[in-house]
């Protein structure tokens, strides 16, 4: 995991709009109160509430089976709502047929038609719409998608890459409202992926449209997307700018599944108006009241691995903050940029420490005293009524 | 060892397997072979000397060239319909969910696994106890050719359909075609190479049969019915020459269809 | 968190109209696998209606007239005596034949599986690219009429013919040996006729082997026909099943080979049938007759799918 540029926690941002009931003023796609359940009694999801800015490029983020996907397929007309509705632009389109609503989807299996070229694939919904200009428009989309020399061959003559920004330029070239991108990437190998997501968020840029992608790798809806929902069991944990997310977030979760965290058990002693002050394990450590997300005295202390400084015992370190004594080392893996501790604290607790190798600190060994520090700013306070493993298991990657 | 003597060694199995494929050729071989034969007597089944003249004369017996037509009219209006009924029961047992579709499965199954001469003999029984003995021929057959086709075009047009992938049709309604025009332009093109192979295998059966059509058949005779009786009396060679044609004709829709796939691939670089 | 389902507004339930959104929900969701209502009934009706005029019933009327009373006619007529006599008589009559069909259609179906196997293996392992062009060859021949087909053998196995000659040669067969109306002409007949039933399948499931698995086998055995019976065959077993039965049913059924490379000596229960009912217009002992074929062959083929440890199949 990369490290994330220094931001001042901004105030919370509300998530959930104000239900206002007036549709027509917001340009935007809105989800209000939608609910899905599927035959059998399973509910996909749950009273969602979502707004996606028009021009915005969004990430709807979560393990498989938390209910992303159905969400897409009922903007794209493809699942109808159990309740609630879906407006786009002011325009109702909540029961709209697929076809009747300015929406287009890039499938994760692309879903390219074998039997027409790369051509007519493109073209097909300029010519269901009997729009103007089919040859003009088809031979512009193809070129910003960098595949002019490939129009006559057959989907399944390209690579996957290929087919992918075939798939991309079949929707965009109807200029949809709404481009919803469903795992588009999950196909292709890691290298590839990495250049197709910086290759469709330069689309993205140069279109100008409202983008919603589908993805259950967090590195990829951070890379891509400007806001991030991160979605569990039908219902959305918590939706922000990715540096938010990851800076601040709400439950463990979205602390385990976007990133690794350290949840450390601790009891809420005082609560001002800046600072709460946590009792944890017996050491005082205090966080800002904004980043404190419980009601409860019970919670979970959190803070990033690379949060953490590490040192000898009794060395001052960085800034005033919380310091925790009496840490042993108990693994060292060396990743080249950083160094990777585990430390066992008196609690019996093993904490992660990353330690950038600028070459200004020492590594330390295995089995050697440690002291550990961070910025009180940093840490974040969670309820510890969720499970601290909650998340961590469905990670993409480390 | 010699040099030959090993690669036999190396590809027994393909030399195997070469032979027996050698093997279903012997009889189309003479087939042809017999199409060309001006035999002595009307008796003896025997290459005698070489002739163009049955190739000439296809229809020396008038008797032969009617069975023919009226098994290639049979053939074609059976066909037609079980295409029709065939490919709408696949569509209904592949994307629609009803009641009974398992017996739906069961029904289509069962007419392939029985054997022909119990098939006939069950439809010839209810033309018996219905009152039709007196009336099998032409239409008594087409009956029976619809039926015994009908599960091999629901089979055939149902691995098709099932082997499509389904988000193809959702793409079409996503780009903006009606459920007719994803039917039209998407669905369609797609099952269609398996409903033209259901209708060739239906038609190549249906032209075939000789079991079914046999009890079936009242005073009404097809192709093969004609062989039959000939072969206790004395074969003309024209038979042949259908035969070859036969062969033919077959190995050219193959060699058509394949060519097309050929060159379909041949556009990748 | 936006779960706050506590100040929700109505729910718009679908069908009851009264929820703010306009328009009507549709009844069925769109294209979510298989569609549920009426349409599928309508495409399905023609063709099951068909089938259960005019194999359901038939098959109904077959049993029905298997028992009616013997003394009837075409032209007097039949009426039902629930004669299970018919069966009794039929079998007493005609048991040789049918067993003699089993038992043909028995050995026809185990040449074509070694036949069928080496070709099949063959294509799926040794063909290489010619592999598409094989497997049209297997085909190509069976477009030929069957009967015309049947023919060329009474041809190739006549008295004076070469086959016969070469065996006289050879002293497997004797002065005034043959072949034609033998039971080797039939089972022959039999055995090229419904090859291809039994290669396809078998192609089918041969070629699903992962040839990875017959070379580890090759590393892991010391001999490759210890790894053909380890790996390939038992991995080839559904192949073989469905590929015997689509080769036993109708083989057990026929009656074109015995009747014309047999003589009466080989004839098969489907031609007793035929007679019965063209012939001697004996309609209950020809039906009983076909019953008991059909629940011998479907005893057989339970018996032997339940051996063969793949019921799944049927």
């Amino acid at each position: 995991m990369s490290q994330v540029a220094e931001t001042p926690t901004s105030p919370e941002r509300p998530s959930a709009p104000a239900r206002d009931g007036d549709h027509t003023a917001y340009d935007g796609l809105r989800l209000r109160q939608v609910t899905k359940e599927f035959a059998g009694g399973f509910t996909a999801v749950r009273s969602l509430d979502l707004d996606v800015p028009r021009g915005s490029f969004f990430a709807l983020l979560g393990p498989s089976g938390c209910g992303k996907t159905t969400t897409l397929r009922m903007v794209a007309g493809l699942e109808t709502p159990t309740s609630g509705t879906i407006t786009l632009a002011g325009q109702d389109i909540t029961y709209a047929k697929p076809y009747r609503r300015p929406v287009n989807t890039v499938f994760q299996s692309y879903a390219l038609f074998p039997h027409l070229d790369i051509f007519e694939n493109v073209a097909f919904g300029l010519r269901r719409r009997k729009e103007k200009d089919v040859d003009r428009r088809v031979r512009e989309m193809l070129e910003l998608v960098e595949l002019s020399s490939q129009a006559r061959k057959r989907p399944a003559q390209l690579s996957g890459g290929q087919q992918q920004r075939v798939a991309l330029a079949r929707a965009l070239i109807n200029q949809p409202e709404v481009l919803l991108l469903d795992e588009p990437l999950g196909a292709l190998d890691l290298k590839l992926r990495r250049s197709m997501q910086i290759e469709v968020k330069r689309i993205q840029m140069e279109v100008g449209r409202t983008f919603v992608h589908v993805t259950h790798d967090q590195e990829e809806a951070m890379t891509m997307a400007d806001t991030v929902a991160v979605m569990n069991g039908g219902v959305i944990e918590q939706m922000g700018a990715p540096a938010e997310l990851y800076e601040n977030p709400r439950s463990t979760f979205v602390a385990n599944f976007l990133g690794q965290s350290n949840l450390i058990e601790g009891r809420v002693v005082q609560r001002a108006a800046d600072v709460t002050s946590v009792d944890m394990h017996g050491i005082a450590v205090s966080v800002p009241t904004p980043r404190v997300h419980t009601d409860s005295d019970a919670g979970w202390v959190g803070i990033r691995p690379e949060k953490v400084l590490i040192g000898p015992p009794g060395e001052e370190l960085d800034a005033p903050g919380n310091t925790i004594p009496g840490g042993v080392v108990s693994d060292v893996s060396f990743v080249g940029v950083s160094t990777q501790y585990l430390v066992r604290m008196p609690w019996g607790q093993e904490l992660q420490v990353f330690s950038q190798n600028t070459g200004r600190t020492r590594m330390f060994s295995q089995g050697e005293q440690v002291e550990l520090s961070w910025r009180p700013e940093y840490a974040f306070l969670l309820d510890r009524s969720q499970d601290a493993a909650a998340g961590a298991a469905e990670r993409v990657g480390g | 060892m010699s040099r030959a003597g090993r690669w036999v060694r190396e590809h027994l199995v393909l030399v195997l397997g070469l032979l027996v494929l050698a093997y279903t050729f012997v009889p189309i071989a003479i087939v042809v072979l017999m199409s060309f034969n001006a035999p002595a007597s009307r008796n003896v089944y025997a290459f005698d000397g070489f002739t163009l003249d049955n190739w000439a004369n296809p229809c020396a017996d008038p008797g032969m060239c009617d069975a023919l037509a009226r098994s290639v009219q049979i053939g074609l209006l059976s066909t037609l319909l079980a295409t029709v009924l065939g490919t709408l029961a696949a569509f209904a047992l592949v994307r629609h969910d009803f009641a009974g579709r398992s017996a739906s499965n069961l029904l289509v199954f069962l007419p392939m696994a029985a054997p022909e001469i119990v098939l006939g003999s069950s439809l010839l029984a209810l033309f018996v106890a219905t009152g039709f003995s007196g009336q099998l021929g032409f239409w008594t057959i087409f009956v029976a050719h619809v039926m015994f086709c009908l599960s091999f075009v629901v089979v055939a047009v149902r691995a098709r359909l099932a082997g499509m992938d389904d988000h193809l049709e959702q793409a079409a309604m996503d780009l903006y075609a009606t459920p007719v025009q994803t039917f039209r332009r998407v669905t369609f093109p797609l099952v269609f190479p398996g409903i033209l192979g259901a209708a060739l295998l239906s038609f190549s059966l249906s032209f075939d049969d000789f079991i079914i059509t046999n009890l079936n058949a009242g005073t009404t005779t097809t192709f093969p019915m004609y062989v039959w009786g000939v072969a206790q009396r004395g074969v003309p060679m024209q038979v042949n020459v259908i035969g070859t044609v036969m062969f033919l004709v077959s190995v050219a829709i193959v060699v058509v269809g394949e060519v097309g796939n050929r060159r379909r691939l041949a556009a990748r670089t | 968190m936006t779960s706050t389902a506590g100040v929700a507004p109505p729910l718009d339930v679908p069908g009851t109209g009264t929820g703010p959104t306009p328009g009507a929900p549709p009844e069925v969701p769109p294209e979510t696998g298989r569609r549920r209502g009426k349409t599928g009934y309508l495409l399905l009706l023609p063709g099951a209606l068909w089938l259960v005029l005019f194999f359901v019933v038939p098959f109904y009327s077959l049993v029905a007239t298997s028992l009616y009373d013997p003394a009837g006619s075409d032209f007097r007529g039949y009426e039902m005596t629930w004669a299970v006599g018919n069966y009794v008589d039929a079998l007493q009559e005609y048991w040789r034949p049918m067993l003699r069909s089993l038992w043909y259609g028995a050995l026809a179906t185990l040449f074509c599986l070694v036949l069928g196997y080496v070709l099949a293996y063959a294509i799926a392992f040794k063909a290489g690219r010619w592999k598409n062009l094989m497997l049209v060859l297997v085909v190509a021949p069976f477009f030929t009429s069957f009967l015309v087909r049947t023919l060329s053998w009474k041809l190739i196995l006549a008295d004076d013919g070469w086959v016969v000659n070469t065996l006289q040669f050879l002293q497997v067969l004797g002065e005034d040996g043959r072949l034609l109306a033998t039971p080797v002409a039939v089972v022959a007949g039999l055995t090229y006729n419904f090859l291809p039933f039994m290669v396809l399948p078998l192609y089918a499931s041969l070629d699903k082997i992962d040839p990875r698995l017959v070379e580890a086998s090759s590393d892991l055995y010391a001999h490759p026909a210890v790894g053909f019976f380890k790996v390939t065959w038992p991995l080839s077993l559904p192949g073989v099943v469905s590929g015997t039965l689509l080769t036993f049913i109708p083989a057990s059924g026929d009656y074109i080979n015995a009747e014309l490379l047999g003589s009466p000596n080989q004839r098969m229960v489907g031609g007793v049938i035929q007679s019965l009912f063209t012939d001697a217009n004996d309609y209950p002992a020809a039906a009983a007759l076909s019953m008991v074929l059909m629940v011998l062959i479907v005893v057989m083929v339970l018996l032997y799918v339940r051996r063969a440890g793949t019921e799944e199949l049927l």
